[in-house]
């Protein structure tokens, strides 16, 4: 199995991807160029977090025309992998490839913390080794990670059990309180109908050292690999 | 000829910007306002070459494709001669 992290002007989060994807899940990885267009040897590809064009415009929005973004569309309408971090979320809202957008937090502060997810479907190739309800500890660090959607959207995203990840408190309870942006719902990630594109904005790839302060992180990654594993046999 | 495209938030989606300026604005004093809503504005400068109407499609295309964003954002276009 193979993995690739797409770099763009302003992804600062790639070099964790890639210590994560060869020193934890110890397989092969590249960096991909944005104007990169050839997807054909990758199993799985990551979208970074950072801050692609300086978010300029929105976050993610001028990201989306980058050449790689058409290939990435291809190969997750093929099934392949896709994993979007932050600003890799972003990304994916806009370009489509995920439902709803993600604006200004709703205290407008930047933060950069560690906050609680509960794992809302097992359901999915990156959660599959996981447990329903299983808390993680991750952190976020954004200013855009509020998730909006219109009432439709948020429906088809309940009904088709596609909501990966709510933010909750310490023992996984949905609370207000527990809401660090005022996402909508407490989303803090998604996954496409196909269930093989996810989006979250905490970040998973820096979760994955006791010494970085939890290591919740690795889970997802492992249960993307072992997804991989499967597929690949 | 000059196109000016004017983005703003749907009404509904929360604009915490709009609202730290109205905060600031009260603290200063001003009163009797209800909602300040912040947006992006845009000035695309033609070059003449493709008439109006041309023009004008082009402009809307690009205010719906790139410079706003249909989920949370309305965005009017007026051209000038």
């Amino acid at each position: 199995m193979k993995f690739g992290v797409i770099v763009f002007p302003g992804s600062n989060c790639d070099h964790d991807a890639y210590h994560v994807i060869s020193k934890h899940v110890g397989q092969p990885v590249d960096f991909i160029w944005h104007r990169d267009t050839d997807l054909s040897s990758y199993d799985a590809v990551i979208i970074p977090g950072g801050f692609s064009y300086g978010d300029y415009l929105r976050a993610g929005a001028l990201a989306r025309f980058s050449p790689v973004m058409a290939s990435v569309k291809k190969f997750a309408d093929k099934g392949g992998f896709v994993l979007g971090i932050c600003n890799g979320f972003q990304i994916l809202c806009e370009a489509g490839l995920l439902p709803g957008a993600l604006i200004r937090n709703r205290d407008l502060h930047f933060i950069c913390e560690h906050i609680y997810v509960r794992t809302e479907t097992t359901d999915s190739p990156f959660t599959n080794e996981l447990k329903q309800g299983t808390v993680l500890r991750l952190p976020i660090a954004h200013a855009e990670g509020n998730f909006v959607c219109d009432d439709v959207t948020l429906a088809e995203l309940q009904n088709e059990n596609r909501i990966v990840f709510r933010y909750c408190d310490a023992n996984g309870n949905i609370t207000p309180e527990a809401n660090p942006n005022g996402a909508r719902d407490n989303i803090a990630g998604i996954c496409s109908r196909g269930r093989n594109v996810l989006g979250l904005m905490p970040h998973p790839e820096r979760a994955c050292e006791d010494l970085l302060g939890s290591s919740d992180g690795r889970d997802i990654f492992r249960s993307l690999a072992a997804t991989l594993a499967a597929a690949v046999v | 000829m000059k196109a000016k495209v004017f983005v703003s938030l749907k009404s509904g989606v929360l604009d915490p910007q709009g609202k730290a300026i109205q905060h600031s604005v009260e603290l200063l004093g001003y009163s009797g306002i209800s909602d300040v809503r912040q947006g992006k504005y845009f000035e695309i400068t033609l070059d003449g070459t493709v008439d109006n109407t041309v023009a004008r499609s082009s402009v809307e295309k690009i205010a719906r494709e790139v410079l706003s964003n249909p989920i949370i954002e309305d965005y009017r276009v007026e051209i000038e001669a």
